[in-house]
């Protein structure tokens, strides 16, 4: 099981970094998200993808199912989803200011105002 | 247990959301958040004399006790740099009185700045690595918001290039967490520091300290600084001046915080690999301090340089060095923050933020000269001024364990500062006006006024470096030795 999902992160990893790595802001964005689910699925696995009940002491059962790793996956789902919400936006002004989503437009239009402060 | 240590934290908090609620009313607004940071000041220079007496104050939230809950841990090191948050928070507050335009203040600028004061105080006084995970979202959200506040082209342009590198590093930092809750089963700083201790150090952990360098590297401006000083010119100086005073040390603090408590065993590889991360900083961020000619990118780069300064203490990792580290990181925050604040003052003066089109700013606002001369010394590390003490302890520790490179690294590191201020100081005010000045342009004594504080605070600490020592040094202290964090936050 951990195999696989092993697997899968590192697919989910390269897939974010290839999107990250095109110019279209759009697809950027994207890559980021997909980054984070795939850091998500990596501390699910990383602390042992075991059944068991839920850990709640009056059950008497033996085996418990570890409920810290999916506070902390909800606590950065959460954030994540806030990040990307505000990202998008960001990009879509941005979109609208500067009429590219084009990371190398954007960039050479930034290094040629760095030229024009210097 | 001591339920002050949460206040540093929840004042802004609250402040924050009340202030959402009052954004129409501008003069409420103003009035608020300044009582609130000078409120928050005060809380915290009472838990300064409290650890000074006691030692180490925890808070174990919701009664859970470590390491099963979250617990909040105010050491002397976090508690003055809360304290000098606070300081420098208030006063770039009420620079924004004046140096914030209306449409900005209308827009939750306030609200938003004590948002990022709570992620900042909460990341100084958290003992758990997810939690200052946490703190850093809930600083960095704030930050976004603020650098693209106003949306002019170029704000935007830095904006994307800043998130994207943060979201990139705070992915790489869930990760981290990810593996060392599997190596470790804990999250828990002073229990990390333990269960390490107790299985070693072995390659895997090394590997993800290595990985946590990089995530807090990149929030510092440590070697990986290349989108810094573009970011920190885009919104106007008060903002500047708070993220060249807090953000970058609050990963500074990570930084020191984890490879003093946690990862301190194998230190040929780690504290190695930031030595060498610290001279490379200092070079590049010294030289690109040299080559710019402008005033936001020279100071941008001052940042960098001095986050080098303050890595090299951490790879030395002596008493002296550490003592030297927390002096200078307190010296730096002020220092910088005062900075950005006169440059604010001097591009709104001069219209320009190219220095070869300034001069003769010396004639018309003598004040403005001489405090951001005072305040270039200082950083620069001038005797009598604070910058000295921590330097001076820096290279003393350095010299101490041999490392000649690394103190003639922060030799090089002064002169090259000294040479970048100046330039600022020769070209900008000496000589005569080259453009024709804005005749509506009144003395912004307002704006010189509210920096005043952090330059007598520069000027005190400097003098007065000797009464202060004693708790720089139980913060240095406590960081060289692990086991008196550790069974501050056991013990109950």
């Amino acid at each position: 099981m951990e195999v696989i999902a092993a697997v899968v992160v590192g697919i989910l990893f390269a897939v974010g970094i290839y999107l990250i790595l095109t110019q279209d802001l759009l697809r950027i964005v994207l890559g980021t998200s997909l980054m984070t689910h795939a850091v998500h699925l990596l501390l699910m696995a990383m602390a042992g993808l075991k059944g068991g009940a839920a850990p709640l002491l009056d059950r008497g059962k033996e085996e418990f199912a570890d409920p810290l790793p999916q506070a902390l996956i909800l606590t950065s789902i959460v954030i994540n989803f806030g990040i990307t919400a505000f990202f998008l936006v960001l990009s879509y002004r941005a979109y609208q200011k500067l009429d590219t989503t084009d990371m190398d437009q954007l960039r050479s239009e930034s290094s040629r105002h760095r030229g024009r402060s210097r | 247990m001591n339920n002050w240590v949460a206040a540093p934290l929840l004042i802004p908090l609250f402040t924050a959301v009340i202030l959402i609620f009052l954004h129409n009313k501008l003069m409420l607004q103003r009035w608020i958040s300044l009582f609130s940071t000078l409120l928050n000041t005060a809380v915290a220079i009472g838990l300064l004399l409290r650890v000074h007496e006691d030692g180490i104050q925890t808070l174990n939230m919701s009664g859970w006790k470590p390491p099963y809950g979250i617990v909040l841990v105010a050491d002397m090191f976090a508690v003055l740099l809360v304290l000098t948050a606070s300081v420098v928070s208030a006063c770039c507050l009420a620079y924004s009185f004046r140096g914030i335009d209306e449409q900005r203040e209308r827009h939750y600028f306030y609200s938003l700045v004590h948002f990022m004061l709570a992620g900042v105080n909460g990341s100084f006084l958290t003992g758990d690595l997810f939690n200052l995970f946490v703190c850093f979202e809930l600083m960095l959200m704030s930050s976004y918001a603020l650098i693209v506040l106003g949306g002019t082209k170029r704000q935007f342009r830095e904006t994307l290039h800043y998130i994207l590198i943060n979201v990139l590093s705070s992915t790489l930092f869930v990760a981290s967490i990810a593996y060392l809750y599997g190596a470790t089963g804990t999250l828990n700083m002073a229990h990390l520091s333990l269960r390490i201790a107790e299985l070693g150090q072995s390659g895997p952990i090394t590997a993800v300290a290595a990985l946590l360098l990089v995530v807090f590297s990149v929030k510092a401006g440590l070697f990986l600084f290349f989108w810094l000083p573009g970011s920190y010119g885009a919104p106007p100086a008060a903002v500047s001046a708070l993220f060249g005073a807090l953000l970058t040390k609050v990963g500074m603090y990570a930084l020191i915080r984890t490879f003093t408590l946690i990862f301190y065993h194998e230190a040929v590889v780690t504290h190695t690999l930031i030595g060498i991360m610290a001279v490379a900083t200092i070079v590049l961020g010294g030289f690109g301090a040299v080559s710019q000619t402008n005033v936001n990118r020279i100071l941008g780069y001052n940042v960098i340089a001095s986050i080098g300064l303050i890595s090299l203490a951490l790879a030395v990792s002596n008493e002296h060095a550490l003592t030297g580290a927390v002096f200078y990181l307190v010296h730096d925050m002020i220092a910088k923050a005062l900075l950005f604040l006169l440059a604010g003052v001097l591009v709104a003066e001069t219209g320009t933020e190219r220095i070869n089109r300034m001069g003769g700013v010396l004639l018309h606002s003598p004040l403005l000269a001489w405090m951001f001369l005072i305040a270039s010394l200082s950083v620069v590390g001038l005797p009598p001024l604070s910058g000295f003490p921590g330097k001076l302890l820096i290279i003393q520790g350095s010299l101490e364990s041999g490392s000649y490179i690394i103190a003639a690294a922060g030799v090089l590191l002064t002169l090259l500062l000294l040479y970048s201020l100046i330039k600022i100081f020769i070209l900008g005010f000496w000589g005569d006006a080259r453009k024709e000045r804005n005749p509506e342009w009144k003395q912004p004594r307002k704006l010189l006024a509210s920096s005043a504080p952090l330059m007598l605070i520069i000027v005190l600490l400097g003098l007065f470096a000797e009464p202060v020592l004693p708790y720089i040094q139980q913060a240095s202290g406590a960081l060289s030795d692990p086991s008196v964090y550790i069974q501050a936050v056991f013990k109950e």
